[in-house]
C-alpha cells in the first residue's frame, strides 16, 4: 500500500525478498540519522517498513493543530473527570437512609461510575486518537521465520537425549527403573492422600435421615415424636391454617446435631404442610395410608419441601390445581396424587411426612411427626435404592 | 518522514539522563538487543482480534478490583446478627460472609461500585473469551501449529466459568446459596462416588460450615493462579508463533503485516485497555448487578422465583430444565436424571471442542502449517458446524430463562419447556443447512464480482432495446470481458465506494468555509499537492488496479 516509490526505497528493501540482512558497523550507524538507525534496527530482524509517512508532512497546518487539540481535549476531560471523581468520592452523601429521608445516596454509585468511566474512556480514546491522528502511518511487514527445526539440530538433540539416557543406565537397569517408578508413584500418591484424605467425610446414613427422626430422650412427653414448628419455633396447630393454605415448617429440635445444625438450619428439614380445600381428595402411595391427618378424612398433608430433582425448595403452590412448582427447573408435583412429579425433570415424588396431632398443655392441638420420612429426601444419589 | 537530523555521533557515551539510565540497565541486563526485538514486533490489525484483548484486559480489571474486595470480605460462615447501615436487614441472622458483603455495599465508601465493576468485568471476561473462541474457530486459527493454544484457551474458558461460579457463590445470599445447593445435587448425581464427593466438598451434609472458605481460597488464589499461568502460556505462544492474519497485501504464510509494538500498537492497545475499563466502570456504577441485599441471607427453606445464575451458567440451567425425567434404578442403586445434563453434556461439549482441530486435520488430510486465516464462507462445513453448535448452545441458554420468557410473553411454562426440547433437536440441523447455503451463496458472489466486475448502478439501453447494467471490472479482462483475477481468500470489494477507499484518503478541507493557512504553510501545501498530482498523473486508474491486484494476488 505504498503511496510513492520514493518512500519504498527510503524505508529499505521491499518485503518479500529474502536477501541477506545487511549488517552495519557501529561507525556506519553513528553516521546515520536516528530514523535511519531505527530502520536499520528493524531490517536487522527482517522487519521491513514498507510504508511510513507523517500524518501531517507539512508542520503547523490548521488540520494538524486541530488534531493535536482534539487529543489534548480528551486528556483534559479525563483529568477533569478524575478531579470530579475525587471531590465527589470524598464529599458525596453515600450512607443508606430510610425512604422518606434524604435519598442523595442513591446517586453516589452511579455518579462515581459515570466519572470513573469518563476518566478512563477519555484517557483511552485520547491514546487511540493520538496514535491514529498524529503518529506516523506505518505499514510494516515482518518475516515469520517459521522454519522447521533443521535436520542437524534434530540429529544432535536426539543424540544428546539418547546418550544422556544411556548414561543414566536406565534402559538396562530394570531394578532401578522399577523401584524409581514405585517411589515416583508414592511421591504422587502421598500428597493426594494427605490433602484429600483430610477432607473426606463419610456420608454414612446421614442422607437417609432428617431431624424428624423420633427421639425419646429429647421428647419423652410425645413418646419421642418430634413437634413441628414454624421458623420462629412456634408449634404448628391445625387451626393456624386456612383451607388451601401452605406453610413451611421444621422439626422442633433446638439442640444442634453433630454437624452443628438445629431443626431450623439443617438443610434437610424444610417441610410443607398443606391444608386441602374442602372436597379435595388425596391418593396414597403404597404403605403410606394414614400419613395425612386426620387419617379418616385427610385435610392436612405434609411433604418434604426439598425438590427431588436438584434440591431447591419446591415452594410455589397452586391452590386450584393442587400443584407444587419448583422455581429452579420447573418440576411440578401433584399434591393430590402423593406429590408425584407431573412435569419437568424431576423423577420422584416428594417424600411424605407422617402427621399426627397431640393436645398440648394449653388445650390446643399441635402437629407432630409420627415418624421420620420413609425415604431419603432431596435429590437422588447412587446409594439410594 | 519524521526525520530529525542530529549531528553524527562521535562516541558511544550516553549524554541524556534517560540515555544514562538505559545504559545503566543495559550494562547489567544486556537489554538492547532483545528489547529492540520486542519493540519492533509487528502486530496485525483486525477488529476481530480485539476479542482476546478484551478478555485479557477484563482479567486485569478483575485482579485489581478483586484484590480490593479481599480487604473487606470475610469468608466465614459463622452466624452473626447484622447491625450495619442497611436498616431492612438489621437484627437478621446471617453468615459473616453475607454481612461483610452488605458492609462492602453500605458501609465502605465506594465499596459498592468496586464490587459491581468486579461482577461486570467477570461477565465480560467469560463473554469475551467465548466470542474470541468463536473468532478463532470460524477463521481456522486453531489449525496447525496452534492446536496447543486452542486447548489452553479452552481450559481458560472452563476455569473462567468455574472461577465465576465460585465468585458469585461467596456472598452466601439466597440466590447463590440456591446455586450451591444445585451444585451439591449435581455432585450427588455422580455414580458410585457422588455422595462422598458432596460430603467431602462441603465437609459434611450440605451446606456445612466450610464451603465459603474453600470457595474463597479457590477463587482468590488457586484458580486465578492457574488462570494467570495459562494466560501467560497463551500469550507466550502467540509471541512465539506470531499472530495469524487474513490474507492481503504483504500478508502471506511467511510474513506478518501490521504495526510495530512501539509506539503505535502500544498506544492503541493501551488506549483500548482504558476503554474496556471505562465500559466496566460505567456499568459498575450505572447498572445495578447482583443486589444481594434484596435477596436476603441463604436459608435452605427459601427460594425466589425467576432465580437465574450468571449468564455463563445459564446453558447448564437450560439443559437441566429441558432434560426429560429419566432416572435409572438398577440393583438397588439410583442414577439421577441430573447426571446427564450437568455432568455428561458439558463433558461431551468440552471434549468435542478439544479434539475438533485434530478431527478436522484428519478429515481434510491437512498436515500443513497455516498462518493465514480463512474467511468463514470459504470453509462451509466448519462454519456450518460452528453455527450448529452455537444454535444448540443458544437454545440451552434461553431455556435457562424460560420461566422469565414465559412470564414476559404470557406463554405456558410447560409449552416453553417442550418448545425448548423440540428446538434443541431441530434447530441445529436447520442452522447447519442455512449456514451452508449462505456460505455457498457468498462464495459464488465473490466469484461473480471477480469475473464480471462491480455493479455500478448505471443502466444502459442497448440499440436493440435491451437494458444492461454496466459492470466495472476489478482488473484486466479477456476477450469476452471476463475478469482474469482468481480468488485468494481476501475480501473482494462489492461496492464502488470500497474501491475508492483504496486510494489515498484526502481530507475534505474547509467543508463549511475555506481554510486559510499562513502563506508559508499554504505554499508548502500547494507544492506537496502538485507533487502528489504529478505522481498520480501517468495512469489515473493505476492505483485502483494495483490495489485490486494486491488484494487478490
Amino acid at each position: 500500500m505504498s503511496t510513492s516509490d520514493d518512500e519504498m526505497t527510503r524505508a529499505g528493501a521491499p518485503h518479500g525478498t529474502h536477501g541477506p540482512v545487511q549488517k552495519h558497523t557501529a561507525e556506519e550507524l553513528r553516521a546515520m540519522t536516528p530514523e535511519e538507525r531505527m530502520i536499520a534496527g528493524t531490517e536487522a530482524e527482517d522487519i521491513h517498513i514498507v510504508h511510513r509517512r507523517d500524518r501531517f508532512p507539512i508542520r503547523g497546518t490548521k488540520a494538524e493543530k486541530r488534531a493535536e487539540r482534539g487529543v489534548a481535549a480528551c486528556f483534559l476531560i479525563a483529568a477533569i473527570a478524575g478531579v470530579a471523581f475525587i471531590v465527589y468520592f470524598c464529599a458525596g452523601s453515600w450512607k443508606w437512609h430510610l425512604p422518606g429521608t434524604a435519598q442523595n445516596f442513591r446517586f453516589y454509585t452511579p455518579i462515581l461510575g459515570g466519572l470513573l468511566g469518563a476518566l478512563l474512556l477519555f484517557l483511552g480514546v485520547g491514546l487511540v486518537l493520538w496514535a491514529k491522528w498524529l503518529m506516523p502511518e506505518e505499514e510494516v511487514v515482518q518475516e515469520r521465520h517459521d522454519f522447521d527445526t533443521t535436520e542437524e539440530d534434530k540429529l544432535m538433540t536426539e543424540a544428546t537425549l539418547s546418550v544422556g539416557l544411556a548414561d543414566t543406565g536406565l534402559p538396562r537397569r530394570g531394578l532401578i527403573l522399577k523401584s524409581l517408578g514405585l517411589a515416583g508413584g508414592a511421591l504422587v500418591t502421598v500428597p493426594l492422600v494427605a490433602l484429600v484424605g483430610g477432607m473426606i467425610k463419610k456420608p454414612g446414613d446421614q442422607l437417609f435421615h432428617t431431624m424428624f427422626r423420633p427421639n425419646k430422650k429429647m421428647f419423652p412427653k410425645s413418646n419421642g415424636m418430634v413437634p413441628i414448628v414454624f421458623s420462629d419455633w412456634r408449634q404448628v396447630s391445625p387451626d393456624d391454617m386456612e383451607p388451601g393454605a401452605i406453610v413451611t415448617v421444621f422439626p422442633g429440635v433446638r439442640a444442634v446435631d453433630a454437624n452443628g445444625f438445629d431443626g431450623l438450619t439443617s438443610a434437610s428439614s424444610p417441610t410443607i404442610i398443606i391444608r386441602l380445600r374442602p372436597g379435595q381428595k388425596v391418593s396414597y402411595r403404597k404403605g403410606q395410608a394414614g400419613f395425612a391427618w386426620p387419617p379418616s378424612d385427610p385435610q392436612y398433608i405434609a411433604f418434604s419441601k426439598i425438590c427431588t430433582h436438584a434440591g431447591c425448595p419446591a415452594s410455589l403452590y397452586e391452590q386450584q390445581t393442587g400443584r407444587l412448582l419448583c422455581p429452579c427447573h420447573q418440576s411440578q408435583f401433584d399434591v393430590l396424587q402423593d406429590a408425584k412429579p407431573v412435569f419437568g425433570p424431576a423423577t420422584r415424588s416428594l417424600p411424605q411426612l407422617p402427621l399426627t396431632v397431640l393436645t398440648g398443655e394449653d388445650g390446643r392441638q399441635y402437629f407432630y411427626a409420627k415418624n421420620d420420612y420413609p425415604e431419603a429426601i432431596g435429590p437422588g444419589f447412587w446409594e439410594r435404592p | 518522514m519524521t526525520a530529525t537530523t542530529n549531528p553524527p555521533r562521535r562516541d558511544n557515551k550516553p549524554r541524556t539522563p534517560q540515555g544514562k539510565a538505559a545504559g545503566w540497565f543495559d550494562e547489567r541486563l544486556r537489554l538492547a538487543g532483545p528489547m529492540r526485538t520486542q519493540l519492533n514486533k509487528v502486530f496485525p490489525d483486525h477488529w476481530s482480534f480485539m476479542m482476546g484483548e478484551i478478555a485479557l484486559y477484563s482479567f486485569v480489571i478483575l485482579l485489581l478490583t478483586g484484590t480490593y474486595l479481599t480487604f473487606f470480605f470475610d469468608p466465614s460462615m459463622a452466624e452473626t446478627t447484622y447491625h450495619g447501615s442497611y436498616v431492612p436487614m438489621q437484627g437478621i441472622q446471617m453468615s459473616q460472609a453475607y454481612a461483610s458483603t452488605l458492609d462492602i455495599a453500605f458501609d465502605v465508601r465506594g465499596g459498592l461500585i468496586i464490587r459491581q465493576i468486579h461482577h461486570w468485568a467477570a461477565l465480560l471476561f467469560v463473554a469475551a473469551m467465548l466470542v474470541h473462541m468463536f473468532r478463532v474457530f470460524f477463521t481456522g486459527a486453531f489449525r496447525k501449529p496452534r492446536e496447543l493454544n486452542w486447548i489452553i484457551g479452552l481450559n481458560l474458558i472452563m476455569l473462567g466459568i468455574i472461577e465465576g461460579f465460585a465468585g458469585y457463590s461467596l456472598p452466601d445470599d439466597l440466590l447463590s446459596g440456591t446455586g450451591l445447593r444445585i451444585a451439591d445435587a449435581i455432585m450427588k448425581s455422580i455414580p458410585v462416588i457422588g455422595s462422598w464427593v458432596s460430603f467431602t466438598v462441603f465437609g459434611g451434609p450440605f451446606p456445612g460450615h466450610v464451603i465459603i472458605g474453600r470457595l474463597y481460597i479457590a477463587h482468590v488464589l488457586l484458580i486465578p493462579g492457574i488462570l494467570l499461568a495459562l494466560i501467560g502460556a497463551h500469550l507466550a505462544l502467540v509471541v512465539r508463533q506470531k499472530h495469524t492474519q487474513f490474507p492481503g497485501p504483504g500478508r502471506t504464510e511467511d510474513t506478518v503485516a501490521g504495526e510495530r509494538v512501539f509506539p503505535i500498537y502500544a498506544a492503541k492497545a493501551g488506549g483500548f485497555f482504558f476503554i474496556v475499563f471505562a465500559a466496566c466502570a460505567a456499568l459498575g456504577g450505572l447498572v445495578q448487578i447482583n443486589p444481594v441485599w434484596l435477596f436476603g441471607p441463604y436459608q435452605p427453606s427459601a427460594v425466589s422465583s425467576g432465580s437465574q445464575p450468571d449468564w455463563y451458567m445459564m446453558f447448564l440451567d437450560g439443559s437441566t430444565r429441558l432434560f426429560p425425567s429419566w432416572e435409572i434404578r438398577l440393583w438397588g442403586h439410583t442414577l439421577p436424571p441430573l447426571f446427564w445434563p450437568t455432568v455428561v453434556l458439558p463433558g461431551i461439549l468440552v471434549t468435542l471442542a478439544a479434539v475438533y482441530p485434530f478431527i478436522e486435520a484428519k478429515m481434510t488430510k491437512d498436515t500443513l502449517k497455516h498462518h493465514l486465516l480463512q474467511r468463514p464462507r470459504d470453509v462451509p462445513v466448519r462454519t456450518s458446524l460452528g453455527c450448529m453448535a452455537i444454535t444448540f448452545y443458544l437454545v440451552l441458554f434461553f431455556s435457562g430463562g424460560n420461566d422469565l420468557i414465559a412470564k414476559t410473553f404470557d406463554i405456558s411454562l410447560n409449552a416453553m419447556t417442550w418448545g425448548g426440547r423440540i428446538l434443541l433437536l431441530t434447530l441445529p440441523p436447520i442452522a447447519y443447512a442455512v449456514a451452508y447455503r449462505v456460505c455457498l451463496g457468498l462464495q459464488r458472489h465473490d466469484r461473480e464480482v471477480l469475473e464480471h466486475g462491480l455493479e455500478t448502478g448505471i443502466i444502459k439501453v442497448l440499440p436493440t432495446g435491451e437494458f444492461i447494467e454496466v459492470h466495472q471490472p476489478l482488473g484486466p479482462v479477456d476477450e469476452h470481458g471476463h475478469g482474469q483475477l482468481t480468488y485468494a481468500g481476501a475480501p473482494v470489494p462489492k461496492r464502488m465506494g470500497q474501491l475508492g477507499a483504496a486510494s489515498p484518503v484526502k481530507h475534505i478541507r474547509g467543508f463549511f468555509y475555506p481554510v486559510k493557512e499562513k502563506p508559508e504553510i499554504q505554499a508548502a501545501i500547494d507544492e506537496q499537492e502538485a507533487r502528489e498530482a504529478a505522481a498520480l498523473e501517468p495512469d489515473p486508474s493505476g492505483s485502483v488496479e494495483n490495489r485490486t491486484r494486491e488484494l487478490t494476488d
